[in-house]
């Protein structure tokens, strides 16, 4: 019976997609919640396509639902990324309870660039950058 | 209040039982989408708000038993994808949270 491998994982499924919801609602800032809200998310969204392509038994319906896994797996990554960026960027307010933040005074507002170690030793002046707010 | 199906018992309370978690988590995602302070906290929730209706999609085609449903899933995740995309460049062109 298929019905011992689709309830339990659908199952684990809601609970993530739950878990994401009451995180999203009570996490303290923008990066926590996105934190809860993509990791989460994805993986429930995984489990319970994984139930739906054991119950349908079909060559067809398991390539599909393959493919929206496949793509949330790829995609979440690369939206919560970009979206903490310009979180951080447009100086979104961190929990009052943050303990380490590295970037804080090194990212450069004026030419969007982040100063490293290695820029620091070898940093040209900052007039003739190549990328000085154009590649915006 | 159970939706009527032609699965067996135990699928039919499964499925109603996720269908109610999923849409109480829509809703939780829903009071971030109204409260979030700033332009990204709602980004988030619209990003959430979109997996959760793709799992609603996947359970809701175990309900009616058919698998056409997974093709609208497939559409909205491609779709939601580029709207986040779009938000965070316009957010970082804007330059205020």
């Amino acid at each position: 019976m298929s019905e011992i491998f689709i309830i339990p994982l659908m199952a684990v499924g809601a609970a993530l997609m739950l878990l994401a919801g009451v995180g999203i609602l009570r996490m303290p800032d923008l990066f926590t919640r996105m934190h809860v809200a993509t990791k989460s998310a994805t993986l429930g969204v995984g489990c319970i396509l994984v139930a739906v392509a054991i119950y349908f038994g079909d060559i067809g319906v398991f390539t599909r639902a393959l493919l929206v896994i496949i793509f949330f797996f790829l995609t979440a990554p690369v939206g919560a990324h970009l979206l903490g960026r310009a979180g951080y960027i447009v100086g979104t307010p961190l929990w009052e309870g943050t303990k380490w933040d590295e970037l804080k005074g090194k990212y450069d507002h004026a030419n969007n660039t982040l100063e490293s170690p290695e820029s620091l030793k070898t940093r040209e002046p900052r007039s003739d950058s190549p990328h000085a707010r154009e590649t915006d | 209040m159970m939706i009527e199906t032609d699965l067996s018992s135990s699928m039919e309370i499964t499925v109603n039982i996720m269908l109610l978690v999923l849409i109480v988590s829509l809703f939780l995602a829903f009071i971030r989408l109204f409260r979030g302070p700033s332009l990204p906290d709602r980004v988030v929730a619209l990003d959430l708000i979109a997996a959760i209706v793709v799992a609603i999609f996947a359970v809701y085609s175990i309900v009616v038993d058919q698998p056409v449903f997974i093709d609208a899933a497939i559409v909205l995740a491609l779709i939601i994808f580029l709207g986040t995309v779009a938000f965070a460049r316009y957010t970082e062109r804007r330059g205020r949270p």
